[in-house]
């Protein structure tokens, strides 16, 4: 048998392959985004980034309902994105199967918030399967797919980011493949007219019943009887802490959380002394225990924000004998916009302006802290747009600062486009700046509608910015290089004292492709003032020390926007 | 064993604990590695968990019982210092890379003494190896975690062997002569025997 270290993300690609999987959309997200990179590299599978996360469902969608296996992942958020797809897939079912994985980020490690995504299950009545390490993550991908095509209904893979991005051994197998079966009109199954949906519906509380059953008896959930004075319910990474707090209690070990196994929680229960759930964020397990009428230990004792880890859950239920304490005091280390990004000229001629700016989600956002703080907002992808239109409504004519927008290439692809036709239809003073670095940076560089290369590297059409904008009825189109700072600073003056709306497309690959743009560049001391001109733009090449200046020769790459900035002629 | 890694984004924290964890792949134990990189490529800190044992559950070190700390920058040594055992051993690179709002004057720049008395207070067994320096003189200082890597070779498990195995594997042809090179050199730079533990 061949066995390989594989993190959850490359254990699920694996599992959908092995499984025959033939078709895989996502829209990439922190940390779901290595799943469908790892699953490009497999032949025989189509895989492609979708524009979003309710393409990328209903591609899935589309392709399991026309006969093959297929898959949709993506991060927690973006299941929001495709919870609407996502309700009605519950009610029309599958075809071949249909696996749909969210990546959860407990912890907030790279998102907005840190919503438990199994209440979806309980919310679009989906199944919900949720692996504790790579193994469970590959053979839950496979177990997905039968369950899916057993029970006629797409199965939710939740992972975390610990599951997702840790990495542990796990057993590899051969692909299976499943012949296709081709595409069958089933008008009154996949078109929810509300007379079809009124039968499908009922059909789905039906299919409900039977998972439930499925559910008291799935190898997923398994008893691990010990020491009864203790016994643990837990699913996901949980179950790996408490199983290392606590090696001597008994445990049930969900693997599948939704249909909830009720008798068999109910049967464990009544031979165990202390029940405990130990589940991270939200009480999804504890609410269904305690709707039996069951009173675990819980929430009461354990954080509803956060990661858990071993160390929580220690003192969370055995109190602290020995408590470790980190140094105090330590500068924070946040992440920065790298040396050379377009993005810190843009926000370098941003700076001091009486604007209200809205952001949006990429790596732009770092341009809402210092240095250059030129950003008030940032809620969810595309909210840029639409946020500054909704001000510019609110505040008219009372409140003389310019609303500007500043939001990514990927993100404007995904859902900024429709928040622009919006304040052209709805008619605002909105200025939008389109942060254009060709490609998806804050997620490692994926492709997208406007790089002209696919996932699978194959070559495409490539959307034009400039063009679609004007379609879009934007008269005003500019396009800016970040690099040249007075140019860039004069042309939002301008557009600014225009006071109609205009797009900006601030358009520069992103330094981390692009690679070294030059010469490394110095900085001459006895020309320098120490007067921190070049620090305003936030370049982490730059630094200061002993009242000079100072560029870090490692980090440079030569972009030469600090060499326009100092007054005194002293970098270059 | 219980094996944290730590520096800044872009250092090759994950190469170096992916080397780690095929190692004890390898010697045929059970093995999790966990990582944070969500912005790692944005200077960020970043960390990785390595354990192995003959079976492994939490893919997270338990703050107080790393055996091992590796840190490539001496701020994140000192962050991260928390996790080391009472009789645990920190390596640590005595480089120096300041975050942002250190270098652009927002916050406070800790004096390096001040610094070096911290981490000797916390971690009594420790050695600081000149693993960037080294790398830069070796040519590349992409090299800085093999050296590293050489440098704790010492108190691993693992023959010598299965080093060269691995970096084989996980290293750009192109660049496995130089990481073989600086293997050495960590193993040169961290060869007397540590410090009695006061």
């Amino acid at each position: 048998m061949n066995k390989q270290l594989l993190s959850g993300d490359e254990a699920v690609a694996r599992g959908a392959w092995e499984a025959g999987c033939e078709v895989a959309a996502a829209y990439p997200g922190t940390p779901s985004t290595e799943i469908l990179e790892n699953l490009a590299t497999y032949p025989d599978v189509y895989c492609e980034w979708s524009v979003n996360e309710k393409v990328a469902l209903e591609v899935a969608l589309g392709a399991c309902l026309a006969g093959v296996r297929s898959l949709a992942a993506m991060k927690h958020v973006g299941l929001n994105v495709a919870a609407d797809p996502l309700f009605s897939a519950a009610y029309i079912g599958v075809r071949a199967g249909l696996v749909i994985v969210t990546a959860d980020d407990p912890g907030l490690h790279s998102s907005q918030n840190e919503q438990d995504n199994r209440f979806y299950g309980l919310f679009a009545k989906l199944p919900v399967l949720c692996p504790s390490d790579s193994q469970e993550a590959k053979d839950f991908v496979k177990i997905g797919f039968e369950i899916s095509e057993e029970f006629d209904i797409p199965v939710l893979l939740r992972l975390t980011t610990r599951v997702a991005h840790s990495s542990s051994v796990v057993t590899l197998n051969e692909r299976a493949p499943k012949p296709p079966q081709g595409y069958e009109k089933q008008l009154q199954k996949t078109t929810l007219l509300p007379a079809f949906a009124r039968v499908r519906h009922i059909d789905l509380e039906n299919r409900l019943d039977r998972l439930k059953a499925y559910s008291e008896n799935t190898p997923l959930n398994r008893w691990e009887l010990n020491n009864t004075d203790i016994g643990i319910i837990c699913d996901g990474v949980a179950y790996q802490y408490a199983r290392e707090v606590f090696p001597d209690a008994s445990f049930l070990k969900l693997g599948m959380v939704y249909p909830f196994p009720e008798e068999m929680v109910r049967n464990f229960a009544e031979r165990i002394k202390e029940l405990i759930v130990v589940e991270e964020v939200d009480p999804f397990i504890e609410l269904q225990i305690r709707a039996l009428g069951l009173k675990p230990i819980g929430k009461d004792r354990l954080p509803r924000t956060g990661e858990l880890n071993p160390r929580i859950v220690r003192e969370s239920l055995l109190g602290s004998t020995t408590k470790v304490t980190p140094e105090p005091n330590i500068p924070n280390r946040p992440p920065a916009l790298c040396p050379g990004c377009p993005h810190l000229g843009l926000f370098y001629s941003l700076q001091k302006q009486k604007v209200i700016i809205a952001g949006d989600i990429g790596c732009y956002t770092l341009g809402a802290l210092p240095p250059h703080s030129a950003m008030d907002t940032c809620i969810d992808m595309g909210a840029s747009i639409t946020f500054a239109h909704g001000a510019d409504k609110a505040l008219s004519a009372n409140d003389p600062r310019p609303r500007l927008a500043v939001i990514g290439d990927s993100t404007f692809f995904h859902s900024g486009i429709t928040g622009l036709i919006n304040t052209v239809y709805n008619q605002s003073n909105v200025i939008t700046i389109i942060t254009d670095n060709r490609t998806t940076g804050m997620t490692g560089h994926q492709n997208h509608p406007g790089t002209g290369k696919t996932l699978m590297d194959k070559e495409t059409k490539v959307i034009d910015l400039e063009k679609l904008c004007r379609a879009c009825g934007v008269e005003n189109v500019i396009k800016v290089d970040p690099y040249r700072l007075q140019e860039t600073k004069k042309t939002i003056r301008k557009v600014i004292a225009e006071k109609k709306p205009a797009v900006i497309i601030s358009q520069r690959q992103c330094a981390l492709l692009a690679g070294k743009q030059g010469r490394t560049k110095k900085v001459d001391p006895e020309k320098c003032i120490g007067c921190k001109s070049c620090l305003a733009l936030g370049c982490p090449a730059l630094s200061y020390a002993n009242e000079k200046a100072v560029i870090i020769e490692t980090s440079c790459s030569g972009c030469g926007m600090c060499v326009e900035i100092c007054p005194k002629e002293a970098i270059g | 064993m219980n094996l944290l890694v730590c520096g800044v984004g872009g250092q090759g924290v994950l190469l170096f604990s992916d080397i780690l964890a095929r190692l004890a792949m390898a010697a045929g134990l059970d093995v999790k590695k966990s990582e944070v990189h969500g912005m790692a490529q944005r200077g960020g800190s970043v960390t990785s968990h390595i354990r192995w044992s003959k079976k492994v559950y939490s893919p997270l070190i338990e703050e107080g019982t790393a055996d091992i700390i590796v840190a490539f920058e001496q701020l994140e040594a000192l962050r991260y210092i928390h996790f080391l055992s009472t009789a645990g051993l920190l390596i640590y690179d005595p480089l120096r890379i300041d975050p942002l709002p250190v270098q652009i004057g927002l916050v406070e720049k800790m004096p390096d003494e001040v610094l070096q008395e911290r981490i000797a207070a916390r971690a009594a067994l420790n050695r600081a190896i000149p693993a960037f320096a080294a790398a830069c003189d070796l040519g590349n200082p992409r090299v800085q975690n093999t050296v590293m890597l050489g440098a704790i070779s010492h108190f691993l498990e693992f023959p010598l062997s299965f080093y060269e195995q691995v970096i084989n594997q996980l290293v750009k042809p192109q660049f496995v002569e130089i990481n073989l090179k600086a293997f050495a050199t960590g193993r040169a730079l961290l060869k007397e025997n540590l410090p009695a533990k006061k």
